[in-house]
């Protein structure tokens, strides 16, 4: 037990005192991943919303008097300019350049036609509106948008038989505390894995795999150290490691999600989850942490290289990643109690269960300590790996 | 004097890497580096393993550290069987080889902390070991300099003092002296002898045949893994020069296994 304490003080120091390290592993991935994903959130918003204060200028050919006074004036910040026939291709030409923001072209006698119209007639051809804009300037894609939902309102209103949802009524009877649930169980649990999984990368390799290659681990082993202690607090300190960089991601995940999901995120609350919720969380995340260092340490262990060890850890990280995904797709078999004991696939179903306030006792306990049971296992295959001198030794 | 160090019969075959089979021009996958090696060293004496490079001095040295087991036969230190109670004779020796290396991120001050508690060693026995060895090796001046910003030589003092740190009774060195500078190699040189003067059991591999002469009471010279001869210093040279005495062994070996050199 002293041996165990001797190495995870060990490991600690060596991490905590190199700022390199800190910096890369903790504070790094968590302010990156901030920082990206708000600038990506401020870039998608701006490339789909222009400026409010901004004045669309619209060219109109031929519109309706009717139309204008009841839709096209009532709309804010657009201004409507009546051209003649000869301007339309020079007008095109502007909107083709982005200096002018749209053009709509009316058909001849619009009204006339469209009450004439009869669409059970054979052959009958409807009159056709045509909207020119230019899809690569936002304003010019925002104004077209606006203008076709604003004839699309009209086109409805000649032909009303009946309407779906009208009126001011919720008609999703979803709570906010269900439509939270739902958005999280498909979004964190995926999130929580890759971002742990990269935590023990981050770490593990280093410490084993780099270890071993400058012959640093070679003078543990002439120690009287036990190889199953040695084996114990290297997992034990790297887990600890590994769980703060993936809290670091995580935070910076959570914190940046508002500014990149927008609207999308607006009620969302994570305080929606009560103590017991975070705690079953805390136990899934603790052994998951356990299970993916052990895997890496003994990858790593493998290894003769901290670059060998990266390489052969690639699939097992695909591996994570198709478990991470699997949340959003296997809510059918997440009554299964078997798939509790598939190591890493149940993580990413309990964290679903208990983000989706489904959880369940029994399968979030059997997931914890099958973890558990399968770290020690592992630990037990690490300590034999350090035992062999093929292994530890091979050149 | 009773016998400190008993191997038996040991035999070590390596896998050979193709690369490895380049490096060594050879066409075998497999190379013995150890071939039913016997011998034996006494309690407060220096044994020298001398060798040239290849015979099979590391492995050996490697296999009495339990860094590695023999493929057969088998080796006691004090009575314990290196293959089968490695941890415990572990705690009875030091071993100090090359390939041992020291983090570079840590101190002298935190290693020697850091590998006494390893070894069991409380609190008050290791700051009076640190401050004696430190003194004499002249670590003290550089005791919270980085092993990375260490020069070879402060390496190697470092590494022999870390090797030490539970004061063992038995000390395995693999070529303590080896890409050292002069000073470096005499003060390694001088606390060998003082080591020996303790009472203690020293087995040292190398092939620099005055290191033997100056502080081997007993060799053994090894040749493709196999024990030539082995006696006390001056039962083996009688009188000659150990450079002398080892060629002709090692042209009347080679000429035996009908090798031109």
């Amino acid at each position: 037990m002293k041996n165990i304490l001797t190495i995870i003080k060990k490991e600690f120091l060596r991490f905590f005192k190199d700022s390199r390290m800190v910096l890369t592993t903790l504070i790094l991935p968590g302010l990156l991943i901030y920082l990206i994903y708000s600038f990506m959130g401020d870039g998608l918003t701006s490339l789909f919303e222009a400026d409010d204060n901004y004045i669309y200028t619209v060219y109109v050919y031929d519109m309706p008097e009717e139309l204008n006074e009841n839709y096209f004036k009532q709309l804010k910040n657009f201004k409507f300019v009546e051209i003649s026939e000869n301007e339309i291709e020079n007008i095109k030409t502007s909107i083709e350049d982005k200096q002018v923001d749209c053009l709509v072209v009316f058909p001849k006698d619009f009204m006339e036609t469209i009450n004439s119209y009869d669409s059970t007639v054979s052959g009958a051809v409807a009159p056709n509106v045509e909207i020119f804009y230019n899809s690569t300037k936002t304003e010019s894609q925002s104004a077209y948008s606006t203008v076709v939902s604003l004839l699309d309102t009209f086109e409805s209103t000649m032909s009303n038989k009946f309407d779906i949802n009208a009126g001011g009524l919720q008609h999703d009877l979803a709570s906010q505390k269900d439509v939270t649930g739902q958005m999280f169980s498909m979004l964190l649990p995926m999130l929580i894995m890759i971002f742990m999984f990269s935590g023990c990368m981050a770490v593990a390799p280093e410490s084993i795999a780099g270890e071993k290659e400058r012959g640093t681990i070679a003078t543990l082993l002439v120690t009287p150290i036990k190889r199953s202690e040695l084996a114990i607090g290297k997992i034990l300190a790297l887990s600890v490691i590994a769980l703060l960089s993936g809290i670091s991601s995580f935070l910076g995940t959570i914190l940046s999600l508002p500014k990149l999901y927008g609207s999308s995120m607006e009620g969302m609350d994570i305080s929606v989850y009560n103590v017991g919720d975070y705690l079953m969380l805390l136990g899934i995340l603790l052994s998951s942490v356990l299970i993916m260092i052990s895997l890496i340490s003994i990858i790593s262990a493998y290894a003769k290289s901290v670059k060998e060890a990266s390489t052969l850890i690639m699939p097992l990280m695909i591996i994570v990643m198709i478990m991470g995904v699997s949340s959003m797709f296997a809510s059918t078999i997440a009554d299964n109690v078997f798939i509790y004991f598939i190591p890493l696939f149940n993580s990413s179903q309990a964290m679903s269960g208990i983000f989706s306030f489904n959880a369940n006792i029994l399968n979030v306990v059997i997931t914890i300590f099958s973890n558990i049971l399968y770290s020690v296992l592992l630990v037990v295959i690490l300590a034999k790996m350090f035992n062999s001198e093929k292994i530890m030794f091979s050149k | 004097m009773s016998e400190i160090l008993k191997v038996e019969n040991i035999k070590k075959t390596f896998i050979l890497s193709a690369k490895q089979q380049k490096i060594e021009k050879s066409n075998s996958k497999y190379k013995v580096a150890v071939n039913g090696l016997s011998f034996s060293a006494y309690e407060g004496e220096i044994f020298g393993l001398l060798g040239p490079n290849g015979a099979g001095k590391t492995t050996t040295l490697r296999i009495l550290a339990t860094l590695i087991k023999p493929d057969s036969g088998d080796a006691f230190i004090d009575g314990l069987s290196v293959s089968k109670q490695s941890d415990e004779v572990r705690k009875k020796i030091g071993f100090l080889t090359s390939e041992l290396k020291l983090e570079d991120f840590f101190t002298p001050n935190y290693l020697f902390d850091f590998f006494s508690e390893l070894h069991g060693v409380s609190v008050e026995d290791r700051e009076k070991r640190k401050e004696y060895l430190f003194k004499r090796f002249g670590i003290d001046k550089f005791a919270e300099v980085k092993v990375a910003n260490m020069s070879t030589g402060m390496k190697q003092k470092l590494s022999l003092v870390i090797s030490i740190v539970h004061n063992p009774n038995i000390i395995i060195f693999d070529e303590p002296t080896n890409g050292l500078d002069v000073l470096t190699a005499k003060t390694v040189t001088d606390f060998l002898k003082e080591l020996k003067e303790e009472g203690k059991s020293i087995i040292v591999s190398t092939h620099i045949f005055s290191l033997v002469e100056k502080i081997c009471d007993r060799v053994g010279i090894i040749i493709d893994g196999k024990m030539a001869v082995c006696d006390k210093l001056n039962a083996v040279t009688n009188g000659r020069p150990l450079e002398d005495v080892f060629f002709d062994i090692y042209a009347a070996m080679k000429s035996e296994a009908g090798e031109i050199l």
